[in-house]
């Protein structure tokens, strides 16, 4: 799926605040969803359970929650070289976010959203985690590098939100 | 991506379906980089076509008939089912999650055992090495100098670039795979020179000697660069294998840490300006009394009952000088019988381990010595246990996330007095 974002598909577009981010093609396609925001990076394997979409490192600030159809914002990867077959897994058990829009490229994310096959998008204009909070409708243009961010007006501040 | 005449021959089919579509996944995957080009790699170290009872499940597939299909579908994220021929590079499998002699001291049962063993066999017949270990370069895989290699395993991947001076990125299942049948990866990262710098630079203010003081500055080091490379200077001494194998496992588990340089100790480290590639750093931190006391606590917040279940050691997979260790404090006693202990290592150093007597003194003292896994990679404790005592930061940071349980975190010694007592008196000297 290439080409501009249709304003239909985006939810409660018309009331709400859109702020439109440009960046880099990771993997391409189009997605749009609930942001789930972390400053956190995340561990693949030994850091989420594929089979529930969850994070389970003990002191994540996402510890518990659920990544499962949401547009991940993320600093970025880190720990075991597992982290893409871990993703990978999400993708076959249906638990995988919808995006990914990270700040710091490496391979174990480059290669974990490609055999995911979700949208993702890097190197932003501007700061993703200084502007998009948990609960953000999210639009990720992955072939144009685009991330657009709608603001309802209730969306939360963190995680502790959710 | 500009690809050479070979490459782009490989991505057209003219060198058989596999290849192909191992090279169209590297190509993806280097495009999602950013990468220009790929490089000739000449040591790859995986777990090609792993079979766990998910991927079985999910694909409708017996383990006799699983290989293509798993090879194929999973590791090469192709749609289409492709012969996986002969690998094209030096490849060799790290480790599972069954140990093939231990398997019913782990509590797996025969079907996983045999599910490993046909995949194991379908590798080995394609003429990858089945080393079995988070280790490989204890087990007879050492890279030469600037040797390109594509790895997995984070505490391998640091080991490999910071100490023995070869070049790897963390790689995945998938790319190692797809590199294995193609010999290339891409040119990005760690392959490149200006990549290899320090950006940070961390003094460290308190001696740093022992193993499990090198594992928390490593825990320690992690957190503060995440995934950048440090250059750490000041009192650090005593360097080892074994406590660079620590060192780097424990930065890799807090963070992303690939690669680190140690003043006037690592290769590409002769000086600090050498380090930081003549640029000034971006970050300058100290590690003194007080971050090695946090970090110590930080390590042990994860349990509170002193009563010790169960004591794993191994992580990274034990050098056979820590099972001498392990095997001096353990000789002519028993551990308590509340209490179990596994040790895990690789079939290479066991196999000495075996020809030393140390197996059988590990086994007399109520303990088993176990390979090809260990406890957070295979998800296996004893049955009921509740508190752990482990050696390792590694192991510290990942196993009560993944089993539930405590851990206490100390040197091999507080480990082993746990073992024999069933209680956790470990401290910080």
């Amino acid at each position: 799926m290439t080409g501009a974002i249709p304003e239909t598909r985006v939810k409660s577009a018309m009331d709400a605040t859109k702020i439109v981010l440009h960046g880099r093609k990771v993997v391409g396609g189009y997605a749009e969803g609930e942001a789930l925001v972390t400053r956190d990076t995340i561990s693949g394997w030994g850091g989420i359970n594929p089979l529930t979409g969850t994070v389970i490192e003990t002191r994540h600030e996402l510890h518990g929650h659920s990544f499962k159809d949401k547009v991940l914002v993320f600093p970025g990867a880190k720990g075991s070289s597992g982290w893409s077959a871990a993703f990978h897994i999400t993708r076959i058990t249906g638990t995988a976010p919808k995006a990914f829009v990270f700040n710091e490229m490496t391979t174990k994310i480059a290669l974990g959203a490609v055999v995911m096959r979700i949208p993702s998008v890097t190197d932003l204009d501007q700061d993703p985690l200084q502007l998009i909070r948990t609960g953000d409708w999210i639009a990720v243009d992955g072939d144009r590098g685009i991330v657009e961010i709608h603001r309802s007006g209730t969306s939360g501040h963190g995680p502790t939100s959710i | 991506m500009k690809l050479t005449d070979g490459e782009q021959a490989m991505l057209d089919g003219r060198e058989g379906k596999a290849k192909q579509k191992a090279m169209d996944l590297l190509v993806r995957y280097g495009e999602a980089l950013g990468a220009e080009r790929f490089v000739d790699t000449t040591n790859v170290a995986g777990v090609p076509a792993y079979f766990s009872p998910v991927l079985l499940d999910y694909y409708k597939v017996a383990p006799d008939d699983a290989y293509d299909i798993i090879y194929s579908r999973f590791d090469l994220d192709s749609d289409e089912i492709v012969e996986v021929p002969r690998m094209m590079t030096n490849s060799c499998a790290l480790q599972g999650g069954v140990d093939a002699e231990g398997w019913k001291t782990l509590g797996k049962d025969y079907e996983l055992l045999r599910m490993s063993e046909r995949s194991e066999a379908a590798s080995a017949a394609r003429g990858i090495r089945i080393l079995k270990t988070c280790t490989p370069y204890l087990a007879g895989n050492v890279p030469a100098r600037g040797e390109h290699c594509a790895w997995m395993e984070s505490s391998a991947v640091v080991y490999c670039n910071s100490v023995l001076a070869a070049r790897t990125n963390t790689e995945g299942r998938e790319s190692t795979s797809a590199a294995m049948l193609t010999g290339k990866i891409p040119d990005w990262g760690f392959h490149r020179e200006e990549c290899r710098v320090a950006t940070h630079h961390i003094k460290v203010d308190v001696e740093v000697s022992s193993v499990m003081d090198w594992g928390m500055l490593g825990y320690f080091v992690g957190a503060v660069v995440q995934e950048r490379v440090p250059v750490l200077t000041g009192l650090i001494s005593r360097h080892d294998l074994i406590r660079h194998k620590h060192f780097g496992a424990a930065a890799a588990s807090s963070g992303g840490v690939e690669m680190y340089h140690l003043e006037g100790i690592t290769p590409e480290a002769s000086t600090l300006e050498q380090a930081l590639g003549g640029r000034p750093p971006q970050t300058v931190c100290s590690y003194g009394t007080a971050e090695r006391r946090r970090i110590y606590e930080e390590l042990n917040s994860r349990a509170s009952d002193p009563n010790v279940d169960f004591v794993m050691l191994g992580c990274p997979h034990a050098a056979l000088e820590q099972l001498r260790e392990i095997t001096a404090l353990l000789h002519g006693r028993r551990i308590s019988t509340h209490c179990n202990l596994w040790v895990f290592t690789s079939r290479a150093i066991k196999a000495e381990a075996d020809a030393l007597g140390y197996t059988q003194i590990i086994r007399a003292a109520g303990g088993a010595l176990l390979t090809d896994t260990c406890s957070s990679i295979a998800q296996a404790v004893p049955p009921g246990t509740k508190v752990a005592a482990l050696d390792s930061a590694k192991q510290t940071h990942y196993l009560p996330a993944i089993t539930g349980i405590q851990a206490w975190f100390g040197s091999t010694a507080d480990c082993i007095n746990a073992a024999l007592s069933g209680r956790w008196t470990g401290a910080l000297a």
